[in-house]
């Protein structure tokens, strides 16, 4: 399947040559036609020294919108999950073992060099390079072998079989630099913009590319990416008109913007989400789990903490808008006699059951504030502890019996749920462990036939919604704002400003 | 001689104090939780990460030997690299400072002026409507956040009426309109905060002089008011008063993180939160030390003036 619709994609990635329009995706053509110039300013949520061009160290959406202007990736995601070749002519695989890729042709850097198998070589392989201290090492360490195989061909070789592998390097992580890179002071891909100015923590300047592979785009002429902290503060300047688009926006800045008849919202349904983590070693295990996972009232939370921004959870990772979803598992609901019952069967009666929040987990604090008032008129004795956001991941997150996390989208089933629910997965959570969940994970990676994965993966949210060790109440949608002058702007669900990628699709319509 | 020789002794504890104060930073953020190793690999770190990374950026050492590593490459002119962007810290601090000292130096030319005017004219009509209403307006302004301050006139010089941007984003063509533009609403904020120190210890100083004796014979012999003002009381009350415009001005320059927070202004004050909480200790101590420095250098030259102001105290 992954070959077919490389194959289906490659279609139109030849017509692109004479009409760049089709890139546009569809529901875009009704609005005016495209058309080149203009400058915006995009104001993002962080921006600091930790501030990067090296993509194997992207951490912040700052960083990946930088990575995904200056440097292009094999493939690239598309809406709906899916993803759309890039840098890649082809990928091609038998086995989902070993994939072969062949490279697009007349493809050039910044500084005029062209595109070789061994950057993507160089581009690939420096993720296990313990020294790169690369953000997806792990998710590298399948890669067995990369290796030029032909003047325009890559042969990755994997340790066992993944069929999501092209949807893996669609990441902003994955994209491809100049082979024997090690310094990072600037930007030199084959991406959209060609990077004039990278002050970490101040701004970072993109400048259309003329030579970009996809004739015709970017638009824009120039974008100039900032990071405002404060959320208020971003919003004003959204309004005041010092920049043209900011994200994210909390759901409550959302009638402001609506206010202005100059400005507009956009929601991205995403699979963020922050989760109540029960360790399973801890208050007697399973019943006490259940209990907890009674008493999050999710309609509440979804209205009083992201204003109707969110999409009910049902205390497994993969959210509705993933092709792997499985419709009709029974939806769980805040229910305090079913939670009692659990709670006494457990045996918890008054002890002191500690829960940890932190601003560092979005909303948890909140969450722990309505749970703790809903045990309470149970008997059940929760004392919310706020903790700083400093420090939260490294001390307080998964150390405690209760508290709480928060899962950055990801672009693939597999992905999700080999971080963060695999036995020995370095972030189970929950700490809690199944051997069948672990073996359907296995299977699921490895099987082409696509109505089989699907099934598998519906077993294995079936397997996480009934004993998994988290409670998921919402998936949190991600909210951008800009101006309406702002063309070609719409959802991708793998993150804000069109996960991440928005440079090379919006124009500037004034 | 006796400025001479003020100098000399406070440049030696001034050396002291710097000392003192970088083992204080060194050992209090070595207290915080976690290390800049364990804050960049964030929500994903894994034990053998965190490890590589420490190894690499040398936080495996103990902490007597991180701390002497970086003296003495302080002392011999390198204060390090960030841990966190790997780029020199003099250069970050180059970039980040000027910024700072020119929104520090705007705000004081607006200011100190402006503070002493009130102060002064407050301190002659003593006890009258002018007076109290000035009072009033300082105390006012000193007691609303300043936060409140910044937001409520974004919200109304940039939202509303648009007249001024709501980020201060430095032109890159320095014309004095745009400068004036980029930067009226930050400067005007930190007027609230400043001003009002600066007026209510003019205002103090002056008076506290108005009182003595020897106004009174000048005013006896004949003088006209802004002669006994301007060249018998100030020079007498200077000292206070350039101390309070020191104070101040050293917390422009270090302080002002809430409004280069609403501002989104470059500065060195945010410098050191992100240094703080990225426990980016090279970066963290670097900016201690200009702090310190600033305030110290400050405080002298405020000292220095009064001395010199003040034609009794120079002379003896």
């Amino acid at each position: 399947m992954a070959q077919d619709l490389a194959h289906r994609r490659d279609v139109l990635t030849g017509l692109t040559a004479t009409a760049a329009g089709l890139w546009v995706p569809q529901t875009v053509q009704a609005q005016p036609k495209p058309k080149r110039g203009g400058r915006i300013r995009v104001a993002c949520m962080s921006s600091s020294m930790a501030d990067t061009l090296d993509p194997a160290k992207g951490a912040l959406s700052t960083d990946y919108v930088r990575h995904y202007m200056f440097y292009s990736g094999l493939t690239q995601y598309d809406k709906g999950l899916t993803y759309k070749l890039a840098l890649a002519q082809s990928i091609e695989t038998k086995d989902r073992i070993t994939w072969v890729v062949t490279l697009r042709k007349g493809v050039t850097f910044h500084d005029g060099a062209k595109l070789k198998p061994a950057d993507v070589v160089y581009s690939i392989n420096r993720h296990k390079n313990p020294d790169t201290s690369s953000k997806v090492k792990p998710i590298a360490e399948q890669f067995a072998q990369v290796s030029q195989t032909g003047p325009s061909e890559v042969t990755i070789r994997l340790t066992t079989a993944n069929a999501d592998l092209p949807m893996i390097l669609a990441a902003s992580h994955f994209v491809i630099i100049k082979a024997g890179t090690t310094d990072f002071k600037t930007a030199i891909g084959t991406g959209p913009y060609r990077c004039t100015q990278f002050k970490p923590g101040v701004r970072t300047v993109g400048t259309r590319f003329d030579n970009y592979w996809k004739s015709g785009l970017p638009y824009l002429d120039e974008i100039e990416l900032i990071g405002i902290p404060d959320e208020v503060s971003r919003v004003n300047a959204l309004l005041s008109g010092d920049v043209q688009l900011i994200s994210p926006i909390n759901p409550r800045s959302t009638r402001r913007v609506r206010g202005s008849n100059k400005h507009t919202v956009v929601e991205t349904k995403s699979s963020l989400y922050t989760d109540l983590i029960v360790r399973q070693d801890a208050f007697g295990g399973e019943d006490f789990t259940l209990g907890m996972k009674h008493l999050l009232n999710r309609q509440l939370i979804s209205k009083a903490l992201f204003r109707g921004f969110a999409t009910i959870g049902n205390d497994q990772p993969i959210a509705p808008n993933n092709p792997y979803y499985l419709e009709g598992l029974p939806q769980r609901t805040f229910d305090p006699d079913k939670a009692r019952f659990h709670f006494k069967r457990a045996g918890i009666g008054r002890t002191r059951v500690p829960l940890f929040a932190s601003p560092a987990a979005e909303g948890s604090v909140e969450m722990a504030m309505i749970m703790q008032e809903a045990g309470a008129n149970l008997g059940l004795n929760l004392e919310v502890k706020r903790v700083p956001a400093d420090g939260y991941w490294s001390h307080h997150w998964m150390k405690h019996p209760l508290t709480f996390g928060n899962i950055n989208p990801r672009p693939t089933a597999d992905l999700v749920f080999s971080l963060f629910f695999k036995s020995d997965a370095p972030w189970n959570e929950s700490g809690w462990k199944n051997a069948k969940f672990d073996q359907l994970l296995t299977l699921a990676r490895a099987e082409a036939d696509e109505a089989k994965r699907k099934s598998l993966y519906g077993d294995m949210q079936t397997i996480v919604h009934e004993k998994g060790g988290v409670g998921i109440p919402v998936f949190i949608s991600l909210v951008d704002a800009y101006d309406k002058r702002l063309m070609g702007y719409e959802p991708v669900p793998i993150g804000g400003l069109m996960g991440y990628g928005f440079a090379e699709y919006v124009w500037w319509g004034a | 001689m006796r400025v001479g020789l003020l100098i000399l002794k406070r440049l030696g504890a001034a050396l002291l104090t710097l000392w003192l104060v970088s083992l204080l930073v060194f050992i209090l953020s070595s207290m915080l939780p976690g290390d800049a190793a364990s804050e960049m690999l964030g929500q994903s770190a894994t034990p053998e990460a965190v490890a590589a990374l420490r190894l690499k950026l040398g936080l495996d050492q103990p902490l007597y030997v991180r701390y002497f590593q970086w003296l003495f490459g302080l002392m011999s002119g390198h204060p390090g690299q960030s841990m966190i962007s790997g780029l020199p810290v003099a250069e970050i601090i180059g970039t980040r400072l000027p910024k700072s000292l020119f929104l520090a130096g705007l705000t004081a030319l607006v200011s100190v002026p402006v503070a002493l005017t009130i102060g002064i004219v407050s301190a002659i009509y003593r006890n009258s409507f002018i007076d109290r209403a000035l009072n009033v307006m300082t105390l006012s302004m000193v007691a609303v956040p300043e936060f409140l301050v910044a937001t409520l006139s974004v919200l109304v010089f940039a939202v509303s009426l648009r007249w001024l941007p709501a980020l201060t984003i430095i032109p890159d063509v320095a014309d004095p309109a745009s400068i004036a533009r980029a930067y009226a609403l930050p400067v005007m904020t930190l007027c609230f905060v400043v001003v009002a120190q600066m007026a209510r210890m003019t205002r103090a100083a002056v008076a506290d002089q108005l009182d003595q004796p020897y106004v009174e014979m000048a005013v006896l012999k004949g003088l006209t008011k802004p002669r006994v003002i301007l060249r018998h009381v100030l020079p007498n009350a200077t000292g206070p008063i350039v101390n309070a415009v020191a104070l101040s001005l050293s917390y422009l320059l270090g302080g002002v993180v809430i409004v280069e927070t609403v501002f989104n202004y470059p500065g060195v004050a945010s410098l050191i939160v992100d240094a703080v909480t990225s426990r980016d200790m090279p970066l963290l101590l670097a900016c201690t030390m200009v702090f310190c420095t600033a305030y110290m250098v400050l405080v002298l030259i405020a000292d220095v003036a009064a001395i010199l102001a003040n034609p009794r105290l120079a002379r003896s």
